[in-house]
């Protein structure tokens, strides 16, 4: 198991960084994808196969071919992909990059000061998340569905067609 | 099975952040943008995920739920927004966004 989630986790940093150097937008949401579908096989291994499911249902599933869609509808074709090149010039990334690997390596410092410790495995059932969503988290779930109808309600608002303001 | 150190899964969880801020500092399509959002949030999912795996409660799994929700509406705005962008400026170009005029 300890294979799995170190390859896994290569494939998701990997997959990852492909998706920040594509020039094509079409392309780079594939690798998401995968970066997505990595990252659930890190849940299943980490005890939570519940949410290995969710990711790849609503994650991989619904929220990507929502990206894709726009895609299709906007089809930014071979120009926008030209804009993109000039832009993906070394110089654009060396301040970010830079600033990025300085957190990056202060995070991993914080990380590995305390040392390793093996955490034992316990699975997670979606029984326990349900238990746990429906009695402490209720206020959330109420939260969330209020959350979602103003998002139903707002998408609904800006993506008229004819709104001329 | 069970002998990953959770610290692992935490810095994995931090190195896709970073690479997720990279991308939105770098890039200049919207589309591209939003995608780095989604890998923002994604890791901070993770980091839940490990965090629950350390201490065995359901709560970080709970947690992720609510991000996957507020990920969900997040996205659909933004891909909103992004469409009504595309149809004023004919560009997905984010610097193009100071001509808007209200």
């Amino acid at each position: 198991m300890n294979e799995l989630f170190y390859i896994s986790s290569a494939v998701a940093a990997a997959s990852t960084i492909m998706v920040i150097t594509r020039a094509n937008s079409v392309h780079a949401l594939l690798y998401l994808i995968v970066s997505l579908l990595s990252v659930a096989v890190i849940f299943y291994i980490l005890g939570a196969p519940f949410i290995a499911a969710l990711e790849v249902i609503i994650y991989a599933g619904a929220i990507m071919v929502l990206f894709v869609f726009v895609i299709m509808m906007l089809n930014p074709g071979p120009q926008s992909e030209k804009q993109e090149r000039l832009l993906l010039t070394p110089r654009m990334w060396a301040g970010p990059a830079v600033l990025s690997l300085i957190l990056i390596s202060e995070l991993i410092y914080a990380l590995t000061s305390a040392g390793p410790q093996a955490a034992t495995l316990r699975v997670v059932s979606p029984k326990d998340i349900g238990v746990s969503l429906f009695g402490p988290y209720a206020i959330g779930v109420e939260l969330a569905s209020i959350l979602l109808l103003a998002g139903l309600i707002g998408v609904y608002h800006i993506a008229q067609k004819g709104r001329q303001d | 099975m069970g002998t990953i150190p959770a610290e692992h899964a935490l810095m994995l969880a931090a190195l896709l952040f970073v690479l997720g801020a990279v991308g939105v500092l770098v890039r200049r399509d919207i589309i591209f943008i939003l995608m780095s959002i989604e890998i923002m949030l994604n890791a901070a999912g993770l980091a839940f995920i490990a965090s629950g795996y350390k201490w065995g409660q359901a709560d970080g799994q709970v947690m992720f739920m609510f991000i996957l929700t507020m990920a969900g509406a997040e996205v659909a705005v933004g891909l909103a927004l992004a469409l009504q962008f595309y149809r004023k400026q004919k560009t997905l170009d984010a610097d193009s966004a100071n001509k808007m005029r209200g």
